[in-house]
């Protein structure tokens, strides 16, 4: 028997995370203890999983196990299908980092935070993470989900004597739990019409329904996933609940946590559905745009290191949906080719951000670890004092800006041949919004290089802008070899990206019938292709075997008149005034103020000046400067949303009268009404 | 082989379009102005000059003048010279290729940052500012014509262009290719979105950011420049206008091709001049509505390619 070797590593995964949580509960008053059994242990379990996950994605057929509990009814079975597994794999690479990670990241942290408690939560979430990956029937899937949720909220509010820890966690949990609600609702439909709550038995079901249910469920299923993943304008609990959390666990929630919702949506979208209608591609292909571009114009503006990764994650989803909504729209036009190009990219872009935004938010803690603030005006001049983090944050910033030869680039660049290729797929003005959304996407991809030009330069180069900075110290080996990890992964993903994508290859044909490997790659496989002959190729190995190559060529021509050059250091020109000071730095608030002010119809910005003088104007004492952005959706979505909510509690509060005879009559009514129902249906 | 003949070619060409378009500046303006070998004179004497680094500065300073040139120089690879098929054209297209100097392009950004200099931070906000909002403008213009050959890939779109000998007149081509212009503009620096003879602390964008680099550093950047320059005319000329251009590689056809790129690189210029001359630079925040003109010009292309 093949089967079990996935399956009795994927159960011995699963007993290592449990493992993990009771001995943080058992170490509860020994911190020490907690830290290395409740982190040790899932570095082992990531390990086991990824090895599970590769058995399960290297096999055809998907390999399926029933726990001993559950009833008939509601059985508790998990699935080790080619999506699952994929999900899964992302979620062990970066469990295995994140955990290692952890080991030295909280050993500062022994004496003011309970590790026990953040310990046990930490394994409950990988636990139900891994369950909502694997479910194989709605019940059980919305049971991880739940835990999932509330392990999650936890992990936020950890830091609870801190009120924006507070309320950004209880914005979590109601914004969760909306989603879930709508999710509970898709479900239910699906499995009145199908008759039992199984994934297997879902599968194209949902194109057999009416058109009406069709599109009631579909956008549940959109809303209610794009509420964990933070489509725009669902996305408001983003910014606020991952930078608040300690940064191990704002990497796994970036990283992977929100990728549950795109799980969703790809096990909804091409699993359930056998071809969607066109207006659903449309719409995801539309709201993937929105949200990749309000994502990164509101991380341009933050300042917090933190925040501004957050708003990213968000940036990065919108860059998923786009592949995904052209696949749907492939689909509903019959271009099975195009669809399996379009969700390969969206499939790759998802694995390539769990890698660089971990990178990225282990790099954001380590900096925090040792400055000990989230500021980056605050920052500055970190590249001497901590070599390793910034080189592993500009890999992740390289990657992340799409720039050539790292992952982004190659997600990216199959985003566009997807794109382009839509053009020609059908005759009617549909076919306008494949271009229009490329070169959206273009801009949000240039938007986010210039967003991480400051997000590593302000912190990393330049003068030390606060004594916190001066005296900063390099994080500790362990974190140091988690961001190697994942930095080497980011390059891995990107120069063997022709290589890589065979994995999709089961997916693919799960998900369309079709495999597409061999048709994505071309001279010999070192080059990936489009797909279509002559359609264009790129080869990211060739790329860096030629940019080493071609600075060497350089570095020999600068070193061939070395002889007659003198190489100095000196001051950098400061206009003649005493030395050039950290406060005459440009800030990260000054170099994004062009954007500022050509996007003031977003922003909405707001400055106030106020300078204090004795003689003249012209001599200010001081002077103090204040500017802020309007938070728009808050504003204007949400504001009137709650006020109407808040509106109806109060007028529903006089059924509500606190006498237990009232409530007697309600049940009674209540019960009354179903039978009714029940007799005539 | 090819390929490193072609890496001579772009080499050796770059500096040289440059000088002519200031000797041709000079000329329009009733100026005698430097010889059109200046350039050349220019990078000879800053490898010879000795450098002095900032002592803020990192070793991403040091970087950056060695990535500039090497993604020009490998983006000059990818693009059709003197043969519709470009030595590394299997690395990568259209796509690549902007992306390649975007990769340049950021560095850039971080070495005007590292200085702690004012003028270094104003010089990279204000470029990848620009870049940002050039980059949807081109990308319409680049799919205009990627749809219209069916392929990023550039040897794809210079045949499909030969084939059909007339297509640079349909009005999608003409569209795309004003939009491609005035990005062409912006992304090189020159007026009225950059000036890059100015040295005057207000106006100045691509010169702020390099301005504390000297010698062999400095040169490796400029050299970077005008190599940019070049495949971006280059692209210009072989995606829209590729006559004269050789489809099978043979020696005398090279030469043949090399002298149509010449006579079309030197027309091209003679326009960027025009352009120069007749135009005062832009406020800077007058630039997007530039750049939003291009981007119109890009969706009326595209527009017009099933109109027509």
């Amino acid at each position: 028997m093949n089967l079990p070797v996935a399956v009795a590593l994927f159960r011995l995964g699963l007993v290592v995370y449990l493992a993990g949580a009771a001995a943080a509960l058992l170490a509860w008053r020994r911190p020490r203890a907690a830290r290395l059994a409740a982190f040790g242990a899932p570095v082992l379990g990531g390990l086991v999983q990824l090895a599970a996950s590769a058995a399960a994605l290297s096999r055809a057929s998907a390999a399926v196990w029933t726990l001993p509990w559950g009833t008939a009814l509601f059985p508790w079975t998990v699935r080790l299908d080619p999506l699952s597994s994929y999900f899964n794999l992302a979620l062990a690479f970066l469990t295995v980092a994140v955990s290692l990670y952890s080991l030295d990241y909280l050993r500062d942290m022994e004496e003011n935070w309970n590790l026990g408690a953040l310990g046990f939560f930490y394994n409950l979430l990988l636990l139900s993470l891994t369950l909502v990956f694997t479910a194989a029937n709605a019940f059980f899937f919305l049971i991880a989900w739940e835990v999932m949720a509330l392990a999650a909220f936890c992990l936020v509010a950890f830091e609870h004597q801190k009120e924006e820890a507070r309320s950004a966690g209880v914005l979590f949990l109601i914004m969760s739990h909306a989603g879930t609600g709508m999710l509970l609702a898709a479900f239910l439909m699906l499995a009145t019409a199908a008759g039992n709550l199984n994934f297997a038995s879902f599968h194209r079901l949902a194109s057999r329904l009416s058109p009406v249910e069709q599109g009631v469920v579909f956008l549940l299923f959109f809303l209610g996933f794009g509420v964990k993943a933070g489509v725009v304008p669902l996305h408001i609990w983003l910014p606020d609940a991952h930078p608040v959390a300690p940064s191990n666990i704002s990497a796994l929630m970036s990283g992977i946590v929100i990728k549950t919702g795109i799980y969703g949506m790809a096990r909804v979208f091409f699993d359930f559905y056998g071809a969607p209608p066109l207006w659903a591609g449309t719409l995801v292909l539309a709201a993937g745009v929105v949200t990749a571009l309000v994502g990164v114009l509101y991380a341009l503006m933050e300042h917090d290191l933190k925040r501004l990764l957050a708003y990213h994650s968000i940036e990065n989803i919108g860059i998923i949906l786009i592949g995904f909504g052209a696949a749907l729209l492939f689909r509903a036009l019959g271009h099975a080719n195009l669809a399996a190009l379009a969700l390969v990219a969206g499939l790759y872009h998802t694995l390539n951000h769990a890698m660089f935004k971990g990178l990225l938010f282990l790099g954001a803690g380590s900096v925090l670890h040792s400055t000990g603030t989230r500021n980056m005006e605050q920052m500055g001049g970190l590249i001497r004092r901590m070599p390793a983090t910034a080189l592993f944050f500009l890999i992740g910033a390289v990657a992340i800006s799409g720039l050539p030869p790292l992952n982004g680039f190659v997600s990216e660049w199959l985003t566009y041949q997807a794109l382009l290729a839509g053009f020609g797929t059908t005759e009617s003005l549909t076919r306008l919004v494949f271009p229009i959304a490329g070169s959206l996407l273009a801009l949000t991809a240039a938007l986010a290089a210039a967003c991480f030009v400051k997000a590593f330069a302000i912190p990393f180069l330049a003068l030390p802008r606060s004594d916190a900075a001066r005296s900063a110290e390099e994080a500790p080996l362990a974190m140091q070899a988690a961001m190697g990890i994942l930095a080497a992964a980011c390059i891995a993903l990107g120069l063997g990206a022709s290589w890589f994508v065979k994995v999709f290859d089961p997916i693919t044909e799960q998900a369309l019938g079709i495999r597409i490997s061999a048709s994505l790659q071309a001279g010999r496989g070192f080059a990936l292709s489009a797909g279509a002959p002559h359609s264009g190729t790129v080869s990211t190995a060739g790329i860096a075997l030629f940019l080493v190559s071609l600075g060497a060529a350089a570095a020999y021509l600068v070193s061939r008149f070395a002889r007659s050059q003198r190489r100095s250091t000196g001051p950098v020109w400061d206009c003649g005034l005493p030395g050039l000071t950290a406060e005459n730095e440009y800030t990260a608030t000054a170099f994004s103020k062009p954007l500022r002010m050509i996007f003031s119809v977003l922003y909405r910005p707001r400055r106030e000046i106020q300078a204090e003088y004795e003689v003249s104007p012209y001599y200010p004492k001081a002077i103090r400067f204040e500017s802020e952005i309007e938070p728009t959706f808050e504003k204007h979505v949400y504001g009137p949303l709650k006020d109407w909510i808040l509106g109806v509690a109060k007028r529903m509060r006089a059924i509500q009268a606190g006498s237990v005879h009232a409530y007697l009559a309600y049940i009674f009514v209540t019960l009354i009404l179903l039978l009714l129902f029940e007799v005539r249906g | 082989m090819i390929a490193l003949l072609q890496f001579v070619l772009v080499l050796s060409l770059a500096p040289l379009v440059s000088g002519l378009i200031k000797t041709l500046k000079a000329r329009l303006q009733t100026r005698r102005g430097p010889g059109i070998l200046q350039p050349y004179y220019d990078l000879h004497k800053l490898f010879q000059k000795g450098m002095v680094l900032p002592d803020t500065a990192s070793w991403i300073f040091t970087a950056t003048p060695y990535v500039v040139f090497a993604t020009t120089a490998l983006a000059g690879l990818m693009i059709p010279m003197v043969s519709a098929d470009a030595p590394l054209g299997l690395f990568g297209g259209v796509l690549a290729i902007v992306y390649l100097l975007g990769l340049g392009r950021f560095f850039l950004a971080l070495g005007g940052l590292d200085t702690g200099s004012s003028f270094g931070g104003l010089g990279s906000s204000r470029e990848m500012t620009i870049a940002a909002l050039a980059e949807p403008a081109m990308m319409l213009a680049v799919f205009t014509v990627a749809i219209g050959a069916n392929s990023t890939a550039l040897s794809q779109v210079a045949r499909t262009a030969i084939a059909q000998n007339w297509r640079f007149l349909a009005p999608a081509q003409i569209l795309a290719l004003a939009a491609l212009f005035v990005v062409l503009i912006a992304e090189t620096g020159r007026i009225p979105v950059d000036n890059p003879a100015t040295h005057l602390e207000l106006t100045m964008i691509h010169e702020a950011m390099v301005l504390e680099y000297s010698g062999p550093y400095l040169a490796l950047i400029e050299w970077g420049a005008s190599i940019k320059q070049l495949v971006l005319m280059t692209l210009l000329i072989n995606s829209f206008w590729p006559f004269g251009l050789q489809l099978e590689w043979s020696a005398a056809g090279a030469l043949v091709s090399l002298g149509w790129l010449l006579v079309k690189l030197a027309a091209l210029a003679g326009c960027i001049v025009l352009v120069e001359t007749t135009n005062a630079k832009m406020r800077f925040f007058r630039v997007p509505d530039l750049l939003a003109v291009a981007f119109t010009l890009g969706a009326l292309a595209l527009i017009s390619t099933f109109l027509f």
